[in-house]
C-alpha cells in the first residue's frame, strides 16, 4: 500500500524543527532587497510536525529493500555488505565538518587520506597515477575518455573513433560520445573478445578500445594482452571499465594486462553503500603517459606536508567543484585498511567461488549460455522457462515473494532474457543455498503452475506497476 | 576479513560441488603471466578497534568548523543539520539499497525521490526536476549541453560572476569545443552581471546564457531584465544557484521565465564533507523534459489500481539509448536527494522562510558593522543574501592568514580566482554565526588594520 505523500499530510501552520532565535537586529527584507525580487509564497510546500516527518520517512524506509534487509545479487552492481564502522569514520567531525576551502594546513588529515588512497588504488590496479575527483563510475569514464581525447589532440592527430563491445555497460558508449568520439561496436560471439575482431576494426583513426574485464557475461577476457598489443601498435589506448574489479583484487592487475586507463567504482568493489542511487565515487587510474592529463587539483606530498596542486598545463581541467566525493573516499579507505592485502584477495576469491557455486547448481534448471568457469558473476537465461511463457521478468518478480532482491535482468543485451547473478563474497553458503532453493522452486513452478510466477509478486506492498501509463502521461511531481 | 563468512568447511563443500580442488583453479582463465605472484603491497589488515583509532587520528589532523569560527561559503555552506536528518538517512533500508530498478521493493526510495522532485520544483518555480546530478558544477555543465541540444547553437555565455569552479567544469565537459565559451565580465561597481553587457555579447550563435543567483560574490542578479534579452534572442536561459536557502526569500527563477535551473543542494542538510558528496539539482520546463539528463521518478498505478512510483522516461538514458543518450549519468546522488527531502520537510514552509531571513539578518548585521572600519569596505553595491565581498585594501591572503591565527576562517581570498580582486575576500554568514562571532570578526579586523 502506498504511503501518502508528505504534501498530503501537510496542515497549514504546523511546523517541524525549531528555528534559532535572532541575536542580531531584525531587518525587513524589503529594506535590503528590491521588492520585485522577493517571493510571496512557496506554493504547496509541506507543513508537518517533526514526528509526522519522522514517521513518514521511516515508513518509507520500510518499503525498501537494501543489503541489510536481505540478499541482493544484482549483477554488475556488487551489492556487498557495507561495514558499519565505515559510516562512523566518514562522520568524524574532522572529515564531515571540514570546509573544502579551509587552508591546506587545516586539511592535512584529509589530504593524507586521499594521497594514501590514491596509492592503494594504484597498487591494486597496477596503474601509475590516480585521481579521486570523479563522482561516480560514469563520471570516471568521461574523465578517462576526455584524457584520451586531450592526448590525441595534443599529438596533433585527433582520432575520432572508440571501439566498444556490444556487451558493454551503456555508460561506456554514452561517455565516449560525450567526450566527442564516434562509437564502433564489435560483437562478442563466444563470450569473450577475439583479437581478430579487434584487429578487423582497429585503425589509425581509433583513439581507444573500451572494454570491461572480467566482462559483463562474467568471463575473463583471456586474450586481453594480445588485444592490448593490437590497439597499442596502431597508437590507441585501452580503457578498462573497472566496474568488475571485485573479481581481481590481489589476483591480477589490470595494469599488467596492457590497460592504460581504468575507473574504480568505490561504491562497488570498496564497499561504500549505493544509497538508493548514489553517492558513488569513480576514481580514475592511468599509466604514466596519461598522467599529465589528469584533472586538477592533484594531491601533492612534499616532505611530510600535503597540498593541492593546480599547476598542470596539460590537464583536462576540473570535473566537479572541489575535490570529489570525499566522504565516500573515507569509507573506501577504511575498508581497504580493514581488509589488508590478504583480505582483499580473499574477497575476490570468495566472490568468484560464490558465483561459480550458484552457476553450477542453477545450470540444472536454467539455460547457461556460456558453460565455463565464471568470475564474480554468472549469466543465465529464461530459454527453458520461456517455453511455458514464463520470462525473466516473471522469475525476477517471483524471487521477491521468496524474500530476495532479483538479479540484474535483460543485461547484457547479447543474451536474450539474461539473468545476471552476482552474489558477492559477503554472503554465506547458507544464504546462497536458500537463494538456489528459491530459484529451483521457481523453475518447478514455471513448469507446473506458471501462473503463480506470472502473477508475482504477491507478497509485496505494491504489485507490478504500469510502466506504459507512467510514460504516456508523465506525472513527475505532486500538485495540489 | 571479518566481512567474509566462509568457513574452511564451506569452501571445501563448494569446491566439491563445482568439481575443482582448489580456489586458485577458479582463476584458470587468467593467463599465468599476468597472475600476481606476490601479495599486494598494502598495509596489513586492521581489527576494528585499531582501525577506528588510526582513522580518528588522521581525522584529528584536520581542522573543522567546530574548532574555528567560519565565514567561508563560496559554494559550500555551514548550516545546521537537524537531528532527524541523520537518524533517517542512517536507516540502512535507504543507504544500503541500489538504484530502484525493481519498483515493488523500492517504493521507499522512489516515493522519496518523487517528493524531492516536487520540493525542488516548488522552490525553483519549475515544472520538472530529475533525481539528482553529481553536484552544482556538473549540473551546470549538463545544462549547457542540454541547451545546445535544444537549439543546436554552438556558443555559450557564462557570467564571470558564476562560481569559478563551475565555469571550469563547464569547460571540461565541452572538451575540445571549449573555445565556444565566452564570459560576460561582471560589473566592478555592483558585483553583478551588467544587463547591457549581456545584450552586447549575445548573438544568433548563442545557445545559452548562464547566470548565478545570488552570484559568486553574493550579489542578487537582475534576472528579469536578463531573461528578456536572452529570450528575445531565442537562447536558453540557465540559472545556477549555489545557496538554495536563499529561495526561502527570493523570487524563484521560474518566475523570471528561466528555462533550466540547476544548482547545489548541499545546503539542504548535507555535511560540508570537504566538498563532497554534494547534491546537484536540475529542473526545467515541461517542454524540455525529453532533453533533460538523468533519472526521473513518475507516479503510476499497479495492477490493482494502487498508486505507486517508478523510474520512467528511461528511453532517454544511457542503458537504453547508449551513445545517443541525453547524458552518461547513471549513479547519481540519491541519498543526498533524500537528505534534502527530509531537511526541507522538517523545515517546512515557515521554517525555510524564517531560516532565509535569519541568514539575511546575520549578513546585514555583518555589513552594518563593517561600516565602522575605515580601511575595509563592502566591495560591491548590489543587494546580497548571505554572502558579500569586502575590499581590505591589502593582500587578501595575508589578512586571512592573520585571522586564522585568531581561530577565524575569515572567508576566501578572491585573488586565486580573480587576480584583479587581490585585496578582496568573500565572506558568508549563516544561522551558525552568532552575533558574538560576527563581533569578534569585526574586532579582529579592526586590530589587524590598526584602527
Amino acid at each position: 500500500m502506498s504511503s501518502g505523500l508528505i504534501f498530503e499530510k501537510s496542515s497549514k501552520g504546523r511546523r517541524g524543527i525549531s528555528i534559532p532565535k535572532l541575536d542580531v537586529p531584525d531587518i525587513n527584507p524589503l529594506d535590503v532587497i528590491p521588492h520585485d525580487v522577493l517571493r510571496a509564497d512557496i506554493e504547496g510546500f509541506p507543513e508537518v510536525s517533526e514526528l509526522d516527518a519522522v514517521r513518514h520517512f521511516v515508513n518509507l524506509s520500510q518499503m525498501n529493500f537494501g543489503v541489510d534487509t536481505g540478499f541482493y545479487p544484482l549483477g554488475s552492481c556488487t551489492m556487498k555488505y557495507n561495514p558499519k564502522v565505515n559510516e562512523d569514520m566518514a562522520r568524524l567531525s574532522g572529515f564531515s565538518k571540514a570546509h573544502p576551502y579551509q587552508a591546506p594546513e587545516l586539511s592535512q588529515g584529509a589530504l593524507q587520506l586521499m594521497y594514501e588512497l590514491e596509492g592503494f588504488l594504484s597498487e591494486i590496479s597496477g596503474m601509475d597515477a590516480v585521481t579521486l575527483q570523479p563522482a561516480a563510475g560514469a563520471h570516471g569514464e568521461l574523465c578517462g575518455m576526455l584524457m584520451i581525447s586531450a592526448y590525441v589532440k595534443a599529438k596533433g592527430k585527433p582520432r575520432k573513433k572508440v571501439i566498444i563491445p556490444d556487451t558493454a555497460h551503456g555508460t561506456n558508449p554514452a561517455s565516449s560520445n560525450l567526450a566527442g568520439f564516434t562509437v564502433v561496436t564489435i560483437k562478442e560471439g563466444k563470450g569473450i573478445i577475439s583479437p581478430e575482431a579487434v584487429a578487423s576494426v582497429m585503425d589509425e583513426d581509433t583513439a581507444a578500445l573500451m572494454l570491461t574485464n572480467p566482462n559483463t557475461i562474467g568471463l575473463f577476457e583471456t586474450n586481453i594482452k594480445e588485444i592490448a598489443d593490437i590497439v597499442h601498435k596502431k597508437g590507441g589506448f585501452v580503457y578498462c571499465d573497472g566496474a568488475n574489479l571485485n573479481a581481481l583484487m590481489g589476483i591480477a592487475k589490470l595494469g599488467d594486462m596492457g590497460v592504460d586507463v581504468i575507473q574504480f567504482n568505490l561504491h562497488k568493489t570498496f564497499s561504500t553503500p549505493h544509497g538508493g542511487g548514489g553517492p558513488g565515487s569513480g576514481p580514475v587510474g592511468v599509466k604514466k603517459i596519461l598522467e599529465p592529463f589528469l584533472p586538477v587539483p592533484r594531491i601533492i606530498k612534499r616532505g611530510k606536508r600535503f597540498n593541492l596542486g593546480f599547476n598542470c598545463p596539460m590537464s583536462i581541467g576540473r570535473l566537479k567543484a572541489f575535490y570529489g566525493n570525499f566522504g565516500i573516499m573515507v569509507r573506501a579507505y577504511s575498508y581497504i585498511r580493514a581488509m589488508g592485502p590478504d583480505g582483499l584477495k580473499k574477497a575476490s576469491e570468495m566472490a568468484v567461488l560464490n558465483a561459480n557455486y550458484i552457476m553450477e547448481k542453477l545450470k540444472k534448471a536454467y539455460h547457461l549460455p556460456f558453460d565455463q568457469t565464471c568470475m564474480h558473476e554468472c549469466v543465465l537465461s529464461d530459454k527453458v522457462q520461456s517455453e511455458k511463457d514464463v520470462y525473466t521478468l516473471d522469475i525476477a518478480k517471483r524471487l521477491m515473494d521468496y524474500g530476495f532482491h532479483p538479479p540484474t535482468i535483460y543485461f547484457p543485451l547479447v543474451v536474450p532474457g539474461a539473468i545476471m547473478i552476482e552474489p558477492t563474497e559477503t554472503e554465506s553458503k547458507e544464504t546462497i543455498d536458500r537463494f538456489i532453493a528459491a530459484m529451483m522452486t521457481i523453475a518447478n513452478e514455471a513448469r507446473e503452475s506458471p501462473d503463480i510466477v506470472k502473477n508475482a509478486p504477491q507478497t509485496t506492498k505494491i504489485g507490478r506497476l504500469d510502466e506504459v501509463n507512467a510514460v504516456k502521461k508523465p506525472v513527475l511531481r505532486w500538485k495540489p | 576479513m571479518s566481512y567474509i563468512p566462509h568457513t574452511d568447511n564451506d569452501i571445501k563443500e563448494m569446491l566439491g560441488v563445482i568439481g575443482i580442488k582448489a580456489v586458485h583453479d577458479l582463476f584458470n582463465a587468467i593467463p599465468p603471466d599476468i597472475r600476481l605472484k606476490t601479495p599486494l603491497n598494502l598495509p596489513n589488515e586492521l581489527p576494528e578497534q585499531e582501525l577506528v583509532r588510526e582513522i580518528t587520528n588522521i581525522s584529528r589532523k584536520n581542522g573543522n568548523i567546530e574548532d574555528y569560527i567560519s565565514f567561508i561559503g563560496a559554494g559550500a555552506y555551514n548550516h545546521y543539520v537537524p537531528s532527524i536528518v541523520h537518524h533517517i538517512i542512517l536507516r540502512s533500508e535507504f543507504y544500503t539499497a541500489y538504484t530502484p530498478y525493481q519498483p515493488e521493493i523500492s517504493q521507499g526510495t522512489l516515493q522519496a525521490i518523487f517528493e524531492y522532485q516536487t520540493l525542488i520544483c516548488q522552490l525553483t518555480g519549475m515544472d520538472v526536476t530529475n533525481a539528482s546530478m553529481y553536484d552544482g558544477a556538473s549540473a551546470s555543465a549538463e545544462a549547457v549541453l542540454m541547451a545546445q541540444r535544444i537549439n543546436s547553437r554552438p556558443e555559450c555565455l557564462l557570467s564571470s560572476a558564476l562560481h569559478p569552479e563551475y565555469r571550469e567544469v563547464v569547460k571540461t565537459y565541452l572538451g575540445i569545443r571549449r573555445d565556444s565559451i565566452k564570459e560576460i565580465p561582471f560589473c566592478t561597481e555592483t558585483g553583478a552581471t551588467p544587463v547591457e553587457a549581456v545584450e552586447r555579447y549575445i548573438d544568433k550563435d548563442t545557445a545559452c546564457v548562464v547566470i548565478q543567483y545570488p552570484n559568486f560574490f553574493g550579489s542578487i542578479e537582475d534576472l528579469s531584465a536578463i531573461s528578456e534579452i536572452v529570450h528575445k534572442n531565442g537562447s536558453v536561459f540557465i540559472v545556477v544557484i549555489t545557496e538554495p536557502i536563499s529561495l526561502g526569500l527570493l523570487k524563484p527563477p521560474g518566475a523570471f521565465d528561466a528555462d533550466i535551473v540547476v544548482g547545489e543542494g548541499q545546503a539542504f542538510g548535507s555535511a560540508l564533507n570537504l566538498g563532497g558528496p554534494y547534491l546537484g539539482f536540475f529542473a526545467t520546463k515541461e517542454g524540455f523534459l525529453r532533453n533533460m539528463p538523468g533519472r526521473l521518478v513518475g507516479e503510476t498505478i499497479d495492477k490493482d489500481g494502487k498508486r505507486g512510483y517508478i523510474l520512467t522516461l528511461a528511453t532517454r538514458e544511457q542503458h537504453i539509448r547508449r551513445e545517443k543518450a541525453t547524458s552518461n549519468i547513471c549513479t547519481n546522488e540519491g541519498l543526498c536527494a533524500l537528505t534534502a527531502a527530509i531537511y526541507l520537510t522538517a523545515l517546512g514552509k515557515t521554517g525555510i522562510v524564517n531560516l532565509a531571513k535569519i541568514n539575511l539578518c546575520k549578513m546585514h548585521y555583518l555589513r552594518q558593522r563593517l561600516k565602522e572600519l575605515k580601511n575595509v569596505k563592502p566591495a560591491f553595491s548590489s543587494p546580497v543574501f548571505n554572502e558579500c565581498v569586502i575590499n581590505l585594501n591589502e593582500d587578501g591572503d595575508t589578512v586571512i592568514k592573520s585571522l586564522l591565527k585568531q581561530g577565524i576562517l575569515g572567508g576566501i581570498s578572491l585573488k586565486r580566482f580573480y587576480p584583479q580582486l587581490n585585496s578582496h575576500i568573500l565572506l558568508c554568514a549563516t544561522e551558525m554565526n552568532t552575533k558574538e562571532d560576527i563581533d569578534m570578526l569585526i574586532e579582529e579586523l579592526k586590530e589587524l588594520k590598526n584602527e
